[in-house]
C-alpha cells in the first residue's frame, strides 16, 4: 500500500513539474481578464486554436516581447489563433503584477489580447509554464485542444532585429496549411514565475 | 587611405581592452570555455541580470563562496546589452562585485540554453557548479545556507 502510494505521490510530482508535452490536451480555464470579465477557451467558438502566452507586466523580457506579441495577435486571431495572455506571477510574490497594473499596462501598450490573471496560480502549474514569456500552442480539435508548440516566440528574445526563426509564426503558419510545426519546442531566456 | 584603415584598428583595438579590462560581452563560443575549466578548484557559474529580484538577492551569497579558496565563481549577466553602460556597470561598482562578470551576448538563445544544460528551461536564475570529479545545474534561487551545502558536496 504504501508503495502504491509513494508511486503515486511521484507520479503526481512527475506531471506537477513537467506539465504539458506536444500531443497533450490542455486544460480550459475561467480567469479574469483586465476588464473584470471572465475569459474560458470555450467561449471562443470560431477559433481553430490558441496562441497562450505566460507572460507579465515586470520581466523586461516579457516587456522586450510585447510588440511581438501585439503582432502576432493581429496577425493571427483574424485567422482563428487569437493570443491569449496569462499572467502567472503571485501579485504577492513581487509588485507590479495585481490586476490593476495589467490594466494600466494593457491600456498603455494597446493589447488587442485578453491579458487575464492566473489567481491562485492554478493554471501555469498544469500547463507545465516555467518562466514568462512561455508559449504553448493548441490546435482545437474534436478531442480537445491539443498541444502542438511549446517554447519561445522567436530566437532572439533580447533584439528583435537579430530575429532569424520566427517559431510561433512558423508554427502556426503549418497548422493552418493542415501540417504540424516543424519546430516543436523552444527555448529561450525568461523570468522564473514569481510564487510565495 | 592608409591612416583611415589605422585609425579603425586602433579605435577597434582600444575598445576591445577597455571592455576586456570591465566586463567583457561574449558569444557563446567566446562563454563555452569559462563554462569547463579544467583547473582544481570548484567553479560557480551564476546567470543573472541586474533586473532580476531573486537573483540580487543571492548575488552576496556568490560573493562570499568566491572569497573561499578553492571556490571561484563567474556571474555570467543576460542583462540587455544595450544596458550594459547605463545598468550593468553602474550595478557593480555600486555594489562593488568582486567575482569576474561576462555578458552573454548571443541571439541563439535556443542553442545555446540547451547546449549549457539540456534540462534548463531558459529561467533565470540558474547556477552550473563543477569541479573536476561532479557537475551539477540548477534552475532555482538559493538560501545561503542551501549554497553553502553544496558547495560543502564538491
Amino acid at each position: 500500500m504504501k508503495t502504491i502510494l509513494i508511486l503515486i505521490s511521484s507520479l503526481f510530482i512527475f506531471t506537477h513539474n513537467h506539465g504539458y508535452k506536444v500531443g497533450d490536451i490542455a486544460t480550459d480555464f475561467s480567469l479574469s481578464n483586465t476588464n473584470g470579465e471572465k475569459v474560458s477557451l470555450v467561449d471562443y467558438a470560431d477559433a481553430k486554436g490558441f496562441i497562450v502566452i505566460f507572460t507579465c507586466n515586470t520581466c523586461p523580457y516579457s516587456v522586450a516581447y510585447e510588440d511581438r506579441i501585439i503582432a502576432l495577435d493581429k496577425k493571427y486571431a483574424t485567422k482563428g489563433y487569437p493570443v491569449i495572455a496569462i499572467n502567472p506571477n503571485d501579485p504577492a510574490a513581487i509588485g507590479g503584477e495585481q490586476l490593476i497594473d495589467m490594466k494600466t499596462r494593457a491600456a498603455e501598450k494597446g493589447f488587442t489580447f485578453p491579458y487575464l490573471q492566473d489567481k491562485g496560480q492554478y493554471v501555469y502549474p498544469k500547463y507545465g509554464a516555467t518562466k514568462t514569456p512561455h508559449v504553448f500552442i493548441l490546435e482545437k480539435q474534436e478531442k480537445g485542444n491539443v498541444v502542438q508548440y511549446i517554447g519561445a516566440i522567436d530566437d532572439s528574445s533580447r533584439n528583435p532585429e537579430a530575429v532569424k526563426e520566427r517559431y510561433v509564426a512558423d508554427a502556426v503558419d503549418a497548422l493552418l496549411a493542415g501540417q504540424l510545426p516543424k519546430v516543436t519546442y523552444t527555448k529561450a531566456i525568461g523570468c522564473s514565475i514569481k510564487t510565495l | 587611405m592608409n591612416y583611415t584603415y589605422f585609425f579603425v584598428i586602433l579605435i577597434g583595438f582600444s575598445c576591445t581592452i577597455t571592455q576586456k579590462t570591465e566586463v567583457p560581452t561574449l558569444s557563446y563560443s567566446e562563454l563555452k570555455p569559462l563554462l569547463h575549466k579544467e583547473g582544481n578548484k570548484t567553479y560557480v557559474v551564476n546567470f543573472w541580470a541586474t533586473w532580476c529580484a531573486p537573483c540580487i538577492k543571492e548575488l552576496p551569497y556568490f560573493e562570499a563562496i568566491n572569497q573561499k579558496k578553492n571556490v571561484e565563481v563567474l556571474l555570467v549577466s543576460l542583462d540587455f546589452p544595450k544596458h550594459k553602460e547605463s545598468r550593468l556597470l553602474p550595478f557593480i561598482k555600486k555594489k562593488q562585485l568582486q567575482s569576474k562578470v561576462v555578458l552573454l551576448d548571443d541571439s541563439n538563445e535556443n542553442l545555446w540554453i540547451n547546449a549549457i544544460d539540456s534540462t534548463w528551461s531558459g529561467a533565470i536564475p540558474a547556477t552550473i557548479i563543477y569541479n573536476q570529479n561532479k557537475r551539477m545545474f540548477y534552475e532555482q534561487s538559493f538560501t545561503e545556507d542551501e549554497l553553502n551545502q553544496i558547495i560543502n558536496t564538491f
